[in-house]
């Protein structure tokens, strides 16, 4: 019997919460309940892809996965040890194995250091070669993300945002990283460089073996780039699966109805009829039942009582839904 | 055909640098039908804002400047009339719809008293009518209980309800012309659909042209009927949306296609366009595509190719468009 593979990320039952001040009952402020009993795992190498539309908590989950942000309670498994109660000591050896890569290019590196000296930090605080090495080891990594050596003494405003797309990906990958948390990265990014980023991704990928949470809104590209997708809505997990089965069999209603509201290139599919009403509720007043249920156009009664839906247990595509899969159509 | 709502030809915008002139939009020209939803498409800095914003004459910066070319709407040269007429075309005949709903709305004034503040601009209304106007255009961007929400100010609203209020206010004066510059790019996919089908049923009950403004070929293949694609600031192609996307003949056209994500089988790389898109005062000389081609030649990095008609309301700028029939490979 193959013994399973210890996956490289475990998240379990996690919960990051905002705000909710005061102790005299009353007068409490309810809390803004970003990411809300998420669990997920992540396998060496993998490439999971969380989508959802703005405030569903996704970019939420991705820092407090690396401890970039806080969280209220859940376990985050890093390799073997609970990062959310992680000692200083556990929580270097996660910033030495895991890096981010950031949305807005120019926003994430300083325009007043050179390029060179950007990654040369990142090298020196990790302590990752030996200082006599930093020089070659910067032009190795600059090669890797397909740019020439000679970009080290440019600053970030010299470069297109392509360019400093790359060397924000060159910074992450300094670390050697397990795992990369690639939060909307290239959603600022025009088509014909978006493609760019995304093969070097993916020949990253194939090269170095890191696993990739990339978080995104276009489902296009998580359907080329990711092995399994993570559907978010109002801070739950709704949906998770191989990537295929969830695109061409969705199992809850909302990732039909994204998968039905992008618009695709084939001019005769033209607009959808129906498309979903109204928009995502404030995660302060949360609804009660299903959080989906006040849009949902399959909704039962059942839907708008009582504990939202769990993630079904069963194999790896799972819907937090109570309408049998036969019910769902994109 | 029937008479153009407007016609644009050579349109030229400059921007002064340091001294220098560089042109950012080079000699457009475009034809927009009664009823026409005509998209413009390109990627950052091709040019398809400034072209839609020198239309209006709302051009950022006193560096800019419309250096040349005419714009014939209802008959008349817009390019020609001084500010106090400029006006009266903006909101008037041209209502403008922006990608940032929360800059382009008073903040400290309800929503409703500004689409009535651009009725009583406009037109010799009274307060009482121009409400009751304000209202029913509320209504009909599907904005609920639009009675109470005339009095909701920007910041009531969620991001999709915003743009329907700049759209009211865009509206309100019955314009012939709806200029929409990327208004859904902020927005949810959900909530996309939704402004999207706000805008084709509009075109379809008032019978407004759109010039909408975009980078995503998705939206484009769904609700424009013919498109104009831009790069470098010149109009590369121009023609039905089917010919231009299904068959492209600018291999700039054909690139964008081709390195759609959704385009190809997963895992597989994705099809991209080398290099980057010019930068203001690097403008290559001669096509300004030639150096990112695989098509090109000698030729096409010295004289700039002119859009020539390749087939019916289709046009190409290139030397060495894609043949996709034995006719066209013959010419």
């Amino acid at each position: 019997m193959n013994v399973k593979p210890a996956p490289l990320l475990e998240v379990t039952g996690l919960n990051v919460h905002f705000g909710g001040t005061g102790f005299i009952p009353g007068l409490r402020t309810p809390p803004l309940r970003a990411v809300n009993d998420v669990s997920l795992a992540v396998m060496p190498g993998e490439t999971l892809g969380l989508v959802g539309e703005s405030g569903s908590g996704k970019s939420t989950l991705g820092r407090a996965i690396l401890r970039l942000g806080e969280l209220t309670s859940g376990e985050i498994v890093f390799d073997g040890t609970d990062m959310a109660r992680a000692t200083v000591g556990d929580l270097n050896r996660l910033r030495r194995q895991s890096a981010m890569i950031f949305q807005d290019p120019y926003g994430a590196l300083n325009p007043r250091m050179r390029v060179g000296d950007a990654i040369a930090e990142v090298l020196r605080v990790h302590r990752k070669v030996p200082s006599s090495r930093i020089g070659s080891r910067i032009a190795e990594l600059l090669n890797l993300v397909g740019l020439d050596a000679g970009y080290a003494n440019s600053r970030p405003l010299d470069l297109s945002g392509g360019q400093c797309q790359r060397i924000g990906i060159a910074r992450a990958l300094a670390v050697e990283p397990k795992l990369i948390v690639a939060d909307e990265c290239v959603a600022a990014l025009d088509v014909s460089i978006q493609g760019q980023i995304l093969n070097l991704l993916m020949d990253l990928r194939e090269q170095i073996g890191m696993a990739i949470i990339f978080i995104a809104h276009d489902l296009a590209i998580v359907r080329r780039l990711c092995d399994r997708v993570a559907v978010m809505y109002l801070g739950r997990i709704v949906e998770t699966g191989p990537t295929e089965e969830v695109f061409t069999e969705p199992r809850h209603p909302y990732t039909a109805s994204l998968l039905r509201a992008i618009p695709d290139i084939d001019p005769d599919r033209g607009l959808p009829e129906n498309p979903l009403a109204g928009e995502p509720p404030s995660p302060i007043a949360l609804p009660c039942g299903c959080a989906f249920h006040p849009r949902c156009p399959n909704a039962l009664p059942d839907c708008s009582t009582g504990e939202p839906p769990r993630l079904g247990r069963d194999g790896p595509h799972r819907a937090a839904c109570i309408l049998p899969p036969g019910e769902i159509r994109i | 055909m029937s008479e153009p709502i407007l016609s644009v030809r050579d349109l030229s915008v400059v921007a002064q640098v340091e001294g220098t002139t560089h042109t950012i939009v080079d000699q457009v020209s475009f034809d927009l039908q009664r009823g026409e939803i005509l998209g413009l498409v390109g990627e950052s800095g091709s040019g398809k804002s400034m072209t839609s914003r020198a239309l209006i004459r709302l051009l950022q910066s006193s560096r800019l400047s419309v250096s040349g070319g005419s714009a014939i709407l209802k008959g008349e040269d817009i390019f020609t009339f001084d500010e106090r007429a400029m006006r009266d075309v903006r909101g008037g005949s041209i209502g403008m719809i922006f990608q940032n709903p929360s800059s382009h709305l008073d903040p400290v004034m309800s929503i409703g008293k500004q689409i009535a503040e651009s009725i009583r601009f406009h037109k010799a209304v009274s307060r009482k009518e121009a409400r009751g106007r304000a209202v029913e255009i509320l209504r009909q961007v599907g904005i609920p209980d639009p009675e109470r929400r005339y009095n909701a100010y920007a910041h009531e609203f969620s991001g999709g309800m915003r743009q329907r209020a700049m759209i009211a206010v865009a509206l309100a004066c019955d314009p012939d012309i709806l200029i929409a510059d990327e208004p859904t790019t902020a927005l949810d996919v959900t909530v996309q659909a939704q402004i999207l089908k706000l805008l084709t049923d509009l075109r379809d009950t008032r019978g407004v042209s759109i010039i909408f403004i975009t980078h995503d070929l998705g939206i484009v293949s769904q609700i424009c009927d013919r498109v104009a694609v831009m790069y470098g600031g010149r109009i590369v192609e121009l023609g039905g949306k089917r010919e231009v996307i299904g068959s492209g003949r600018h291999p700039y056209t054909a690139g964008l296609v081709a390195c759609q994500p959704a385009e190809g089988h997963p895992g597989e790389r994705v099809r991209t366009i080398n290099g980057q898109p010019p930068r203001i005062g690097h403008m290559p000389a001669g096509c300004r595509f030639h150096p990112r081609c695989p098509r090109v030649d000698e030729w096409c990095s010295t004289v700039c190719p002119d859009l020539v008609t390749s087939g019916p309301g289709h046009q190409v700028a290139c030397h060495h468009p894609i043949p996709h029939t034995p006719a066209e490979a013959a010419t």
